[in-house]
């Protein structure tokens, strides 16, 4: 009696994981739901899920002649260090995903790759801009331009566009992201201006709302332009203190003004104001429009840059998949395959711009940015775009 | 799928043993001695930092320092040297701390260790050479040459070693007639002064040991990640680890470590709770305040509950 | 130079305004209890979004009632928030502070659960209303004066004004009132005020409601001048106002209120004269050798235990 239970239920078992392991495609995402920056996973996770609701009603994903349905796996880092290395390697190791997405922040986004890196598995990190996440790790993709690149981009803006001799820059010294990215901008003002031609190299920590002190300096510096490359919730803070103080220079940004949620939270203070990003949102034509009318009607809000890196980062890796031509099953073999297909991308049209990996060396895309300006009805209007 | 654990579940005991030296390690000051210590991440940066810093610069070749002033094949001997510096100099920062504690009571502990906590952090990320907030990295490179030199699982064994050490350093100094000086204290300060107790000498010890050993913590916490960034170290995780110490049972070594491994494999479990698992962990423990304040193991040792157990050691004394 | 300075001060006053609010509402707590309500900031921030949604209602954002001019809708708000708020302070005691009292454990449990209600607080706003930043609509449009080279706005003079009418009104509550004298005894002696017929519990239900009430008026305020509201706004700031409150002197009303203007003006003068990279470690320098000075704080009055 006992074992004819049993076989039954060897039998089932035998039936169902045939049937389990044949035709879906697992891809992880790390991503930070919970911590200081929700807002990043919830965005991701956002975009992925439209992504993959959109190919799994059309049937799936071709490859070859197979046809696969997408099942993505989101665990939350906790937007810790530590949780993300646990994570990737729950991710690769428990949930046998082929590739993961993110982190997004760089904080996570370094141990992870490390991770990722160490057991063979291709990781694309969208939005990450320390140049650590790529260095020396074959499997891990970035997927949006550099501190390096964007700094030397804004400072040259400043110089022709806005005509600026000295500058000023107020950041986020507890941050990575701002960090770097102040400091790269600086190295390049100084070095078309003189040194010194940064007037004010004004610092807070993160979570600070209250700028008035490093406002007085600035202003007493008297700049031509002031950059801060901040986040879309300390940007408006900033923007109306300065205002409140009698500063009338021109603000400059960097991609992290990028989010829909920008002028909601601005307002009429950050109308003719520009910044450096991956695409403008307004006068978006094509793939780029689909995409943001789609994410704006299932979501109710404009998305943020974050969403469409995300959108951009998992079609890249999905692409990468479909041109393999076919999986053969074997976990490793197929995560080592699908690093060579992400490494020989030369043309990858996304919404956020062209991207290609270069043939040798950590795989930073060459991508072009764009400089956004914000007109007079608060919409991200292109301006101009800049390539390396 | 590998034969031997999985490195997923490898990394998430490692974890655990790093939490066990830090809960065991914040029992001594929170705990024994009854004081209020929020700052213990700071320590751990400390010793994350120092550990980290000497360790690729002498093993490694990393960007900052360049060719690595020992050379590889030293790692895997000097490695627990690097490891006690990291330690010892995180004591002497608890050191600096401990002393402004002796004229203040209780309360005003917490504002020090919060402020030194924040002010380590600060530092950190001034430190220009080490990264600041970009972190430091290239701890990774030592542990393979440790690995390139003897192969075994090095990082697991110095965990391993790590943890034991703590909480056999921690069970000599609680049961030395020196360490029972902590449980008197905590009683009542100014009886145990007229008993002969140096009660100044005492706090210092205790907060040297303590913070010693959570820059252990910190630094095997450093390596295991390969990557070290000053926003690992802010006060939640502080309050991560005084929620051990409080779920296990203030003053109970075997309560902070069972709670220091329930607590890791719960943050695990909870995983598909997404957003609602930071409201289930405190909610969680609300509710263990409301009915059993006391913790997991009240006062009491694990000895006192399985007497049994002590036929399998015992300690003079 | 001087200019730079007044205004310096100016920015001081105001940001140390918002620690004053909070910090009174630790040192109220502190002083009848001795419990350090750590929950204090998510309060705060608790009261923020009171603020935001009830402002957003009565502008006439939900298309309930028709908009109402600015000025009557901070009329509004004020009473409605502070109330609003003390509720949840009010909830948060009976639900969670008051069976441990009754059962009289160690008052660091206490701190523990208070410390967890802030966390549930925190992400149960994160779980519920999304990672989305919140922009506060504005109420009064912001003014501008330039007097002698120095910017001042309305706000900023506004939270000023806040600030010391809220330390003057809890003055009178504790010092001329008979439920402030109640507060005071209670602070003295714990254990011989029930017997000398006065209800504890309501004194200390008014207590956080006084302490609860003055975190959602700072939290309104707050939205106003800093008008992006996330989950854990609270958090850092509750943190410092607690420094703030025991560097003050924790338990003496002064001493909180001083507390909160001294880490505010130590905050913007170390960003003012010093590279603005070492604030948080000068400052927080500057705070640990007042303490060590001063031990029980600038205005604490040394406690005498007797053996």
């Amino acid at each position: 009696m006992k074992r004819s239970w049993l076989l039954a239920l060897f039998l089932i078992l035998g039936l169902a994981v045939p049937a389990r392991a044949t035709d879906t495609i697992k891809l992880g995402f790390n991503i930070p739901l919970t911590g200081d920056v929700p807002d990043l996973g919830e965005s991701t996770k956002n975009a992925a899920e439209m992504l993959k609701k959109k190919i799994n009603d059309a049937g799936g994903l071709k490859v070859g002649d197979k046809t696969y349905q997408l099942d993505f796996i989101y665990e939350d880092n906790e937007s810790k260090a530590e949780s993300a290395l646990s994570t990737a390697r729950k991710l690769i190791t428990e949930d046998d995903v082929l590739a993961i997405v993110g982190p997004q922040s760089s904080k996570q986004a370094v141990p992870a790759g490390e991770a990722s890196n160490d057991l063979k598995t291709p990781m694309m990190a969208p939005w990450s801009t320390n140049p650590n996440t790529t260095k020396d790790r074959p499997f891990v993709f970035r997927g949006c331009f550099m501190d390096t690149f964007q700094g030397p981009v804004a400072a040259k803006f400043a110089t022709e566009e806005l005509k600026a001799k000295k500058a000023a820059v107020l950041y986020d010294i507890a941050s990575d992201y701002p960090k770097g990215l102040a400091e790269d901008f600086k190295a390049a003002f100084e070095k078309m201006h003189g040194p010194g031609s940064v007037v004010a190299f004004e610092t807070f920590t993160t979570k600070d709302v209250d700028f008035s002190a490093q406002l007085t300096n600035i202003v007493k510096a008297n700049p031509d332009v002031l950059f801060v490359p901040q986040y879309y919730n300390e940007v408006p803070l900033i923007v109306k203190q300065a205002k409140a103080m009698g500063f009338d220079k021109p603000l400059l940004g960097s991609d992290s003004w990028g989010s829909g949620d920008l002028m909601g939270l601005c307002g009429d203070d950050c109308k003719g104001y520009y910044f450096v990003t991956h695409y403008a949102a307004a006068g978006a034509k094509g793939k780029t429009k689909e995409f943001i009318d789609e994410y704006t009607k299932t979501y109710k809000k404009t998305p943020d840059d974050v969403a469409a890196l995300t959108w951009d980062g998992t079609n890249l890796v999905l692409q990468a998949i479909q041109s393999m031509g076919k999986l053969s099953g074997d976990m490793a073999k197929d995560r080592e395959a699908l690093m060579k297909a992400m490494s020989g991308i030369t043309q990858f049209h996304g919404i956020t711009g062209d991207l290609s990996y270069p043939a040798t060396g950590d795989h930073n895309p060459i991508k072009c940015a764009v400089v956004v300006k914000i007109d007079q009805a608060g919409k991200f209007g292109f301006f101009r775009s800049v390539c390396p | 799928m590998s034969g031997t654990l999985n490195i997923y579940w490898q990394s998430v005991i490692m974890f655990m043993g790093v939490n066990i030296i830090l809960s065991s390690s914040l029992n001594i000051i929170n705990g024994n001695m009854g004081e209020f210590s929020c700052g213990h991440a700071g320590f751990m940066a400390v010793g994350a930092y120092v550990s980290s810093v000497l360790s690729v610069a002498l093993f490694a070749k990393s960007a900052t320092f360049g060719a690595p002033l020992l050379g590889p094949a030293y790692a895997v001997w000097l490695f627990p040297v690097v490891l006690l510096i990291g330690g010892l100099a995180a004591a002497l920062v608890g050191l600096l701390v401990a002393i402004p504690s002796f004229k203040t009571r209780g309360d005003y502990l917490a504002i020090i260790t919060i402020a030194a906590s924040y002010i380590v952090k600060s530092t950190i990320e001034n430190i220009g050479i080490i990264g600041g907030a970009r972190g430091f990295m290239g701890m990774g490179r030592v542990m393979d040459a440790m690995e390139n030199t003897i192969h075994l699982p090095w990082i697991m064994i110095w965990v391993f070693l790590g943890t034991v050490f703590s909480v056999w350093l921690i069970r000599r100094f609680i049961y030395s007639t020196f360490g029972k000086g902590v449980d008197a204290i905590s009683q009542d300060e100014i009886a145990a002064e007229i008993m002969s107790v140096n009660t100044n000498r005492v706090k210092l010890v205790a907060f040297m040991v303590s913070c010693g050993l959570a820059g252990l913590a910190g630094g095997l916490f450093a390596h295991i990640l390969g990557y070290v960034n000053p926003g690992s170290f802010t006060i939640l995780k502080s309050t991560e680890v005084m929620v051990m110490v409080y779920m296990g049972g203030m003053g109970s070594l075997s309560g902070s470590v069972i709670a220091a491994v329930a607590m890791t494999l719960l943050m695990e479990a909870l995983r598909p709770l997404q957003i609602i698992k930071w409201v289930v962990i405190p909610l969680l423990l609300v509710l263990l305040m409301q009915f059993r304040p006391e913790g997991i193991m009240g006062r009491r040792e694990l000895v006192d509950i399985f007497p049994g157990l002590r036929k399998f050691y015992t300690f003079k004394g | 130079m001087l200019q730079s300075l007044i205004q310096n001060v100016l920015n001081a006053l105001q940001w140390g305004s918002f620690y004053s609010l909070i910090a009174l509402g630790y040192c109220l707590v502190y002083g009848v209890l001795m419990l350090i309500n750590f929950a204090h900031g998510d309060i705060f921030m608790v009261g923020a979004y009171i603020a935001f949604f009830v402002c957003s209602f009565f502008l006439g954002k939900y298309g309930l009632i028709g908009g109402l001019p600015g000025w009557m809708v901070l009329a509004l708000a004020v009473p409605l928030t502070m109330l609003l708020t003390a509720v949840v302070g009010v909830t948060l005691e009976r639900v969670a502070y008051r069976p441990l009292r009754r059962k009289g454990v160690n008052r660091l449990y206490v701190v523990i659960t208070a410390l967890m209600c802030g966390l549930i607080l925190e992400n149960g706003n994160l779980a519920l209303l999304g990672a989305s930043r919140r922009s506060f609509p504005t109420l009064i449009s912001t003014k501008v004066f330039h007097i002698g080279g120095v910017v001042v706005t309305n706000m900023k003079l506004t939270v000023i004004g806040v600030a010391i009418l809220s330390f003057l009104l809890l003055q009178i509550v504790v010092n001329r009132t008979k439920i402030g004298m109640a507060m005071r005894a209670i602070s003295y002696d714990r254990f011989a005020v029930p017997l000398m017929g006065i209800p504890v519990d309501t004194v200390i239900v008014f207590t956080f409601v006084l302490g609860s009430a003055f975190a959602g008026l700072a939290g309104l305020f707050f939205a106003m001048t800093y008008p992006v509201l996330d989950p854990y706004m609270g958090a850092l700031i509750g943190w410092k106002a607690f420094i703030a409150a025991v560097v003050g002197g924790i338990g003496s009303i002064p001493g909180a209120f001083a507390g909160g203007f001294l880490l505010g003006f130590v905050e913007i003068m170390v960003v003012a004269f010093f590279p603005s990279t070492f604030r948080d470690l000068i400052a927080f320098t500057i705070l640990l050798l007042i303490l060590s000075i001063r031990p029980t704080g600038l205005f604490g009055v040394a406690q005498r235990t007797k053996i």
